[in-house]
C-alpha cells in the first residue's frame, strides 16, 4: 500500500468520555451542514463513481467526481452517505479536501488517507474510527471508475487491503482469509496471524472485523 | 436563534427525580446517615426508614416485606435472579454431567441484563437455554413458554414490558400456565422471573395477580433514584446470594443498606402507582397522536404492538436514513430520543429487539424511539410531529440508499 508523501500527526482522537464531548465542532458544522451532497443526479455527469459499505455497522457511501481531463485534477466532488454522524461529516469533509485549491490531481486524490479526514475533523470518537475510513474508500472506487472509463486502464490500482496492524502489516484482507480458515475468536486469528502483538491498538479493529467475517461467512 | 426548546422524549433511559422523592430522601443524606445494621440510636433510626420503606413497597406489590430484596438497580436484580436461582439449583454452577443440566426459558427480547448472563451461562456449558422469539408486533405466546417447559427446566424469565417497543407480554397467562404445569408435575420448579421495571410506572404489579416468584423493579426509571433497584422474591423460592459479605438483605445481597436510596426507592414507586391510570390515560392519547403523526411520513412504520403496548412507547422506523443522524437532527432541535441503530450502540449492533420482530438491519437502523412522561404536553408531541419531516427528508436527501417497503 501507497503511503501519503505527507506527513500528518496522529490525529487526536478523542475517547468517548473527552471533555469536548461526543463529537468535535467541525464534526459538527460538516454533520449539521454538509458540503457538496449530491442533491440530484438526474442530469449530473460524473466522470466517475463508486460506491461502499462499512463492514462494521452496515453504512454505505456514494461518491462521484468530474475531472478535468488535461489536468487530471478533480474539479467537482458529490457524494452520498447512509450512515451516522461521522460518517456524515467524514464524507462531507473529504469532498471538500479533494475540491479545495482548484481540486487535487489524482494521484494526490488517492493518498487521501483516514487519519487526514480525521484530523480535518479534528478528531473522531474512537469508536467511529471505522465511519471515517469509508469516504476514501469510495473516492477511490471512484477514481478507478474514471480510469476505466478513459481507458486508463494500466493506472488502476486495485486495493490490496487496508493495513490493520501497522507493524506486521496485516490488512483486512489477512484477517477475512484466517476467519475463512475457521479462525472465529480474536485468540484463534492471533494464532495464525499474529495480528496485533506489535501494534495492540489495532485490536479492537480486528474484533470487529473478526465478526464481521464471522457473521458474513460463517454463520446462517 | 430562537430559545431552544428542551423536550425530553427518553423515559424509558432514565427519568427526572421527583421533587417529592427528593425531598423523602433528603434527611437521609444528612441528618440521618448512619448505618441501618448499627445497632446504635441512629443506626435504627436508618434502619427504621429501611422497614418502612420495605412495607410500603410490599403492600404495593401485594407481598410480605421479607420478599423485598434491595439491590444497584434493573441489572444487579436481573442477574441476581438468574445466577441466584441456577446456583441453587445446581450448587457453584459446577454441572458435573451426571444429571440432567438445568434449563433455562427466556425470550429474545429481553434486556441485555437478562440476556447476557443467561448467554453466559450457556458459553460456560452450565444450563440449557431456549430462547422463545415474538411473533411480528413483539408479542410472546403465554402458551409457547409453557410448552417450552421440561422437567429440567429451572427458570422462566420473561419480561412485563420491554424497554425498546413497551410491548406488554402476558405475564399473568403465563403464570398462570406455569401454577398448572407445577400441579400437574408436582414440582416447585421452574421459577417465574419479570423484569418489570418499564412496567412499574404504568401497570399493576400485584404479584399475586401476576403469579411471579421474582421480579425486578428499577427506582430510576420511576422517577427515583439511579443506582437502586429490587427484586422480590417470593417465600420459599431458593436463591443463593451472588453478592457475599456482610449478610444484609437476609443474605441474599450483602453490602451496607443505600438508606437514601432505599426510602426514595419506596416513595417513587408509591407515587407513580397512585397516579398509573390517569396517566397512563393521559399519556396513552399523547402516544398516539405522535405515533399518528409520524406515521404521515412516507416509508415510515411502527415497531411493536399499537394496543398491548405501554402508553408512553413510541418507536417508529424511517427506511433509508440512520437513526443515531437523525436523533442529532432532533437533538439539535431540542428533542431528545434514542435510536436502535448500529451506528448509536457501543457493540455497532443493530437493536436485537426490532431484529427479532423479522425486520430489516436497515429497519433497525433506522428506529427511533420516543418515550413520553410526566413533563410530556400535547405541544410537545406536536413540536415532534413538526420537527420530524424536514429532519428525515434531508436524511434522505443526502443517503444513498432507497429501499422500497418490502424492506420491513
Ligand atoms: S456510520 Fe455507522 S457508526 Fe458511523
Amino acid at each position: 500500500m501507497k503511503q501519503s508523501t505527507k506527513i500528518t500527526k496522529t490525529p487526536d482522537v478523542k475517547s468517548q468520555k473527552g471533555e469536548g464531548g461526543f463529537y468535535s465542532d467541525v464534526v459538527k458544522e460538516h454533520f449539521f451542514k454538509p458540503h457538496n451532497f449530491m442533491e440530484d443526479e438526474t442530469g449530473y455527469k460524473a466522470d466517475g463513481q463508486g460506491m461502499v459499505g462499512s463492514p462494521a455497522c452496515g453504512d454505505v457511501m456514494r461518491v462521484w467526481i468530474k475531472v478535468d481531463p488535461k489536468t487530471q485534477k478533480i474539479k467537482d466532488c458529490r457524494w452520498k452517505t447512509f450512515g451516522c454522524a461521522s460518517a456524515i461529516a467524514a464524507t462531507s469533509m473529504m469532498s471538500d479536501m479533494v475540491i479545495e485549491k482548484g481540486g487535487l490531481t489524482l494521484a494526490k486524490a488517492r493518498q487521501i488517507r483516514p487519519q487526514d479526514i480525521m484530523e480535518r475533523l479534528g478528531g473522531l470518537p474512537a469508536r467511529k474510527i471505522h465511519c471515517s475510513v469509508l469516504g476514501d474508500k469510495a473516492l477511490r472506487a471512484a477514481i478507478n471508475d474514471y480510469y476505466r472509463k478513459t481507458g486508463q486502464t494500466d493506472k488502476i490500482e486495485v486495493e490490496h487491503g487496508r493495513v490493520i496492524d501497522k507493524v506486521l502489516k496485516i490488512t483486512d484482507h489477512d484477517i477475512e482469509e484466517a476467519v475463512l480458515e475457521g479462525a472465529d475468536t480474536l485468540e484463534k486469528v492471533q494464532a495464525k496471524t499474529k495480528v496485533g502483538t506489535g501494534d495492540p491498538a489495532c485490536i479492537p479493529e480486528v474484533e470487529q472485523l473478526i465478526r464481521f467475517y464471522n457473521e458474513k461467512y460463517c454463520e446462517k | 436563534m430562537a430559545p431552544k426548546r428542551e423536550i425530553y422524549m427518553d423515559h424509558a433511559a432514565a427519568t427526572p427525580m421527583d421533587s417529592r422523592v427528593l425531598k423523602a430522601m433528603s434527611p437521609y443524606f444528612g441528618k440521618i446517615s448512619a448505618n441501618a445494621s448499627s445497632l446504635h440510636s441512629p443506626g435504627q433510626a436508618a434502619y427504621k426508614a429501611v422497614v418502612f420503606a420495605r412495607k410500603s413497597i410490599a403492600a404495593v406489590l401485594n407481598g410480605h416485606p421479607d420478599e423485598i430484596v434491595f439491590t444497584s438497580g434493573g441489572t444487579g436484580s436481573d442477574n441476581l435472579a438468574i445466577r441466584g436461582v441456577l446456583e441453587s439449583a445446581v450448587p457453584n454452577l459446577g454441572w458435573d454431567g451426571s444429571t440432567s443440566k438445568p434449563h433455562v426459558i427466556t425470550t429474545a427480547i429481553e434486556h441485555h441484563a437478562v440476556l447476557e448472563p443467561l448467554a453466559h451461562l450457556q458459553k460456560i456449558g452450565a444450563i440449557q437455554l431456549t430462547i422463545i422469539q415474538p411473533d411480528k408486533k413483539g408479542l410472546i405466546s403465554a402458551d409457547e413458554v409453557i410448552k417450552a417447559i421440561n422437567p429440567n427446566t429451572v427458570l422462566i424469565s420473561v419480561m412485563y414490558a420491554n424497554n425498546e417497543i413497551g410491548t406488554i407480554q402476558p405475564i399473568a397467562e403465563i403464570g398462570k400456565g406455569l401454577l398448572k404445569w407445577r400441579k400437574a408435575n408436582n414440582s416447585v420448579l421452574p421459577y417465574f422471573h419479570s423484569d418489570a421495571c418499564q412496567a412499574a410506572g404504568y401497570l399493576d404489579l400485584n404479584i399475586e395477580k401476576l403469579h411471579v416468584d421474582l421480579m425486578t423493579l428499577n427506582a430510576g426509571k420511576i422517577y427515583g433514584p439511579k443506582g437502586v433497584g429490587l427484586l422480590f422474591v417470593r417465600r420459599g423460592v431458593r436463591l443463593s446470594p451472588v453478592v457475599r459479605g456482610g449478610g444484609q438483605e437476609r443474605g441474599i445481597r450483602s453490602g451496607t443498606e443505600n438508606v437514601p436510596g432505599i426510602v426514595g426507592m419506596a416513595k417513587a414507586l408509591e407515587l407513580v402507582q397512585k397516579d398509573k391510570e390517569k396517566e397512563s390515560k393521559r399519556l396513552g392519547l399523547l402516544r398516539d397522536r405522535l405515533i399518528d403523526g409520524l406515521l404521515r411520513l412516507p416509508k415510515s412504520r411502527l415497531n411493536g404492538d399499537a394496543d398491548k403496548r405501554l402508553p408512553n412507547n413510541v418507536n417508529i422506523s424511517f427506511l433509508d436514513i440512520e437513526g443515531e443522524a437523525a436523533m442529532l437532527y432532533l437533538d439539535a432541535k431540542g428533542i431528545a430520543c434514542s435510536t436502535g441503530s448500529a451506528c448509536a450502540s457501543s457493540s455497532l449492533d443493530p437493536s436485537h429487539v426490532i431484529l427479532a420482530l423479522g425486520m430489516s438491519y436497515e429497519a433497525a437502523h433506522g428506529s427511533l424511539r420516543f418515550t413520553l412522561g410526566k413533563s410530556t404536553t400535547k405541544a410537545d408531541v406536536d413540536y415532534v410531529i413538526g420537527a420530524m419531516p424536514a429532519i428525515v427528508e434531508m436524511l434522505r436527501k443526502i443517503s444513498p440508499v432507497t429501499l422500497d417497503m418490502k424492506s420491513f
